[in-house]
This record gives structure tokens, C-alpha cells and sequence, in this order.
């Protein structure tokens, strides 16, 4: 019995333990399922092969040293907008979502409506916008600002929620302790708040990473700027590399968001205790 | 602001609008299909399809929608793949959307009472019977707020396919940006009320269904 109790609630209850008729039914399932797989990939590599993209030629621009020293230079023009982008929109969201509790209704209404407004707001909209309308000349910070605003508003509920997720009681003792509003929020609330919403945090830091690519509207020298830059110049008669420019800066971003995703669920497994409550990033 | 009424510019708006709302609705049919089935494969028995689910939903959320597009505008054509740009955008955002689909039905799964899928089981309901007609149900009403945020986000993310030759409501920006003179900002504002719009719409239906599924326990 205890065992039933304690069994995650995870694939394994929707099925039996399969018996021999069973088991020899999801064989051939996987057998049969092992084959499309097999062919969906067999496709793609004959569509590939076919057209000529595993042609050595093509994939020859990867082997020049300024070429990759481009590569790097677009990686770490990345990582410098995620790395202000980030700092900057916890900054905005720790503002925001301190705005929102305010006692003074003006900056409280300022507040909610500042978050809500760029928080519905496409972000390549708000980039282009202080593009063309203030940073023409640049990019980086037009792709900043807009993430700042768009991920701090983000933040800002998302605090603002695990603000609101701490037991009432914890308010209520240190108001009874004596303590002011302040002392209150940055001693009491805050910390615990900040402890159960941080992997939201960290996902929603992890969008932030992924959507530096949308410098790439804008002419910000990025990754994938950087990658369209080498696709466009054909080195040989070989083509436009674009297929292999993709195949190489794609798993570029997948590595990287992969080892943000790590280091969260690894702050996340530290820090774990009491009720952490999760939410999954919006799209 | 009054440029929206001047020489002809509201048709212009208004097929970017339409556009917009024509792109969403196809990825969203496409990615609550895909997503749907995708979550099946991440819980179904056979390890090949789990896999598979699994590969899927980490490739395609960890990937940029930008490097999405991308590869489906730049990379297909040389494959000899030749869509319009409607159809490419759509298989982006759709494939990009079905990733997060599956993850928000996936953790919906894991909401219903095991109970339920015993039950269904002692019963003598198969894996798909048991899915189809007593667990997704259940789960689908678990998830219908974690879905709402991701086909809020859908309509915003679709702003990037403007970026990729998609006449939709960003290259309506585009177009008036370049040159004839009008403000920046009163054709953001314009813009910007669009998608407002759209998304208080998505977010009212997504409400409207709530209230229509919500089952007093």
C-alpha cells in the first residue's frame, strides 16, 4: 500500500506492467516506431545529402580563422547583451514589483500599467520602435532597452507573485515585532519570495537569452547576425551556406540555454525547502 | 496620431491585421495538434516515442523562434522545399509553439488524481482509451491557465514572422518607418493597440472557457 502511495505520479500509472501478449505488442510497436523515426531522419539526411549540403565546399567558409573569430565575436556580442539585458531587468523588475506594493496609489497605478502594457507587447515591436526612434546609430542598445522592459516587467510579477505566495502570517509577525514597511519587505518577504520563485526567474532569464537573437532585425552585430553575414558571402561556387550556418549556430543557443537551464535547476535543488512553487515560462 | 485615416494607410493596417490573426490561428491549430501529440509520445510506453518527444520539446525550446525562422525561410528552399512565406511561418511558430504545448499537457498529466488512471485501468481500458477519454479531460481543464499564457504569447511571437517577409501587423511598421514621413511612435501606437487587442482577446476566450469547463469537485 505504501508503495502505491508513493509512486510518482509520472508515465508509469497510466499503464500497466505489460504482460507477455503486452509486451510483445509494444515490441513491435517500438520496432515499427523505431522505423519511422529512423526513416523521418533518413529523409532528412537523403533531402541533405541530395541537395548537396554535406558538400565539403559549402561547410569550407568554417575553416578560416576570421571566419570563426566572427563567430566568436557575434557569441560573445550575445552574451553581452544577455549579460546587461539580465542585470538591468532584474534591477526594473526589483523596482517595478516594489512600485506595485507601494502605499501611494499614483505610483502604484504607474506601476501596474507600466507592466502590463510591456508585458503584452511584442518585444521585436518595442525593439524596432527605439531603433528607428532613438539608438539608430545603436542597436545594442535598442536590443537592451527592449529586453530590459519587456523581461523586467516579466520579473516584476513574477516577484510580485512570490511576494504574495509568502504565508500571511510572516507579514503579520514582523509587523507585530515592530518592524516598518521596509524592514518588513527587504528582511522578511522578499528574501522568501525570492527563494520559491527563482527558477521562474532564471526561466524567464533563459527567454531573455533567446531573444538577444531578435537583434538580428536590427542589424546588432549577434550570433545569428553574424551567421546570416557568412551566409549571404559565398566563398566558392558551392552555394550560400545558409544549411550549414544553421547547423552550427543552432546548437550554438541549444548549449547555451541548456547550461542556463542547468545552473537553475541546480540553484533550485540547493535552495530547495518548503513549498516551491513552479511555473513554466510563457513562449 | 490621426495618421491611421490618412490616404488609404487603415487597408494597409488592416491586412496586417488580418494577416496576424490568420497566422496565429494556423499555428495555433498546428502547434495544439502537434503539442497534443507530442505529450501522448512523452507518456506513452515505448521508449523510441518518449525519446522522440523528448528530443522535440528540448531542440525546439531551446532554440531562438528567430534561428527558427530562419532556418524554415532560408534553409528549406534549397532543399527544394517551396512554400509561400504564410506556410513556412507557420510551420515555425507552430513546431516552436507544439514544444511548450506539450510541456504545459505533460505536467497537466501529472495534475490528475492517480485514481483516475487506475481506475480507468482495473476498468480494462487500453493506454489509449485511458488517455483519450479519462486523463486528458481532466488534465486539459488543469492546464487551461498555463495554456492561456502560451497562446497569449503565440500573437506576439508572430510579430517575428513579419521580420521574415510575412506581410503581417510588424512589416505594416515597417512600411510606414520607412520614409513617409510619420511619427514613429503615433504608428507604434497603432501597433501596439493591435496587439493589445489580440491578446485581451485570446486571454477573454481562454476565461470564457474556464467558466464553461470549470467542474465543482
Amino acid at each position: 500500500m505504501s508503495k502505491l502511495l508513493t509512486r510518482s505520479t509520472t508515465a508509469g500509472v497510466l499503464y500497466d506492467a505489460p504482460g507477455p501478449k503486452a509486451l510483445a505488442r509494444y515490441r513491435v510497436f517500438g520496432v515499427l516506431s523505431l522505423l519511422g523515426i529512423a526513416g523521418l531522419f533518413w529523409y532528412a539526411f537523403s533531402a541533405l545529402n541530395d541537395n548537396g549540403q554535406f558538400d565539403p565546399q559549402l561547410w569550407d567558409a568554417f575553416q578560416y580563422t576570421t571566419i570563426q573569430q566572427r563567430i566568436v565575436d557575434g557569441l560573445v556580442a550575445t552574451l553581452q547583451a544577455f549579460g546587461l539585458a539580465a542585470v538591468f531587468s532584474l534591477v526594473l523588475g526589483a523596482l517595478l514589483a516594489a512600485g506595485q506594493f507601494s502605499d501611494h496609489r499614483p505610483v502604484r497605478w504607474a506601476c501596474v500599467s507600466f507592466v502590463q502594457f510591456f508585458r503584452a507587447m511584442p518585444l521585436l515591436i518595442l525593439i524596432v520602435a527605439l531603433y528607428y526612434g532613438f539608438f539608430a546609430k545603436e542597436p545594442m542598445w535598442a536590443l537592451v532597452l527592449g529586453l530590459t522592459l519587456y523581461n523586467g516587467s516579466v520579473q516584476a510579477e513574477i516577484i510580485r507573485s512570490g511576494v504574495n505566495a509568502v504565508p500571511r502570517g510572516q507579514g503579520e509577525a514582523a509587523y507585530a515585532l515592530g518592524m516598518r514597511k521596509t524592514q518588513v519587505m527587504t528582511t522578511i518577504l522578499v528574501p522568501q519570495a525570492v527563494r520559491s520563485m527563482l527558477p521562474s526567474m532564471l526561466g524567464q532569464l533563459v527567454v531573455t537569452l533567446k531573444d538577444t537573437s531578435l537583434g538580428f532585425v536590427i542589424t546588432y552585430n549577434e550570433l545569428l547576425f553574424v551567421g546570416k553575414a557568412i551566409a549571404t558571402q559565398p566563398l566558392n561556387a558551392a552555394g550560400f551556406p545558409y544549411i550549414p550556418v544553421v547547423l552550427v549556430i543552432g546548437p550554438i543557443y541549444i548549449a547555451m540555454c541548456l547550461l542556463l537551464t542547468a545552473l537553475a535547476r541546480w540553484i533550485e535543488a540547493r535552495g530547495r525547502s518548503g513549498a516551491n512553487r513552479r511555473t513554466s515560462p510563457a513562449a | 496620431m490621426g495618421f491611421l485615416f490618412e490616404d488609404g494607410n487603415f487597408a494597409l493596417f488592416r491586412d496586417g491585421f488580418l494577416q496576424t490573426i490568420v497566422l496565429s490561428a494556423l499555428s495555433a491549430l498546428l502547434a495544439l495538434l502537434l503539442g497534443t501529440l507530442l505529450a501522448a509520445f512523452r507518456v506513452s510506453p515505448i521508449p523510441a516515442l518518449r525519446a522522440f518527444g523528448t528530443a522535440w520539446v528540448t531542440v525546439f525550446r531551446n532554440t531562438p523562434l528567430t534561428v527558427l525562422f530562419f532556418a524554415v525561410t532560408f534553409g528549406l528552399p534549397p532543399l527544394g522545399v517551396h512554400f509561400d512565406h504564410l506556410t513556412f511561418a507557420v510551420l515555425a511558430l507552430g513546431g516552436y509553439t507544439a514544444a511548450f504545448v506539450c510541456e504545459v499537457l505533460r505536467s497537466g498529466i501529472n495534475t490528475v488524481p492517480l485514481g483516475q488512471a487506475e481506475a480507468a485501468r482495473s476498468l480494462g481500458l487500453t493506454f489509449g482509451q485511458t488517455l483519450t477519454q479519462v486523463v486528458l479531460p481532466q488534465a486539459a481543464r488543469a492546464v487551461l491557465a498555463p495554456m492561456s499564457s502560451v497562446f497569449i504569447a503565440l500573437p506576439r511571437n508572430s510579430a517575428i514572422a513579419g521580420a521574415f517577409s510575412v506581410g503581417e501587423l510588424y512589416s505594416v511598421q515597417q512600411g510606414f518607418s520607412d520614409g513617409d514621413g510619420y511619427s514613429i511612435f503615433a504608428i507604434f501606437f497603432w501597433v501596439a493597440c493591435a496587439y493589445l487587442l489580440i491578446s485581451a482577446t485570446v486571454a477573454l476566450l481562454f476565461r470564457f472557457l474556464e467558466s464553461r469547463l470549470a467542474v465543482a469537485r
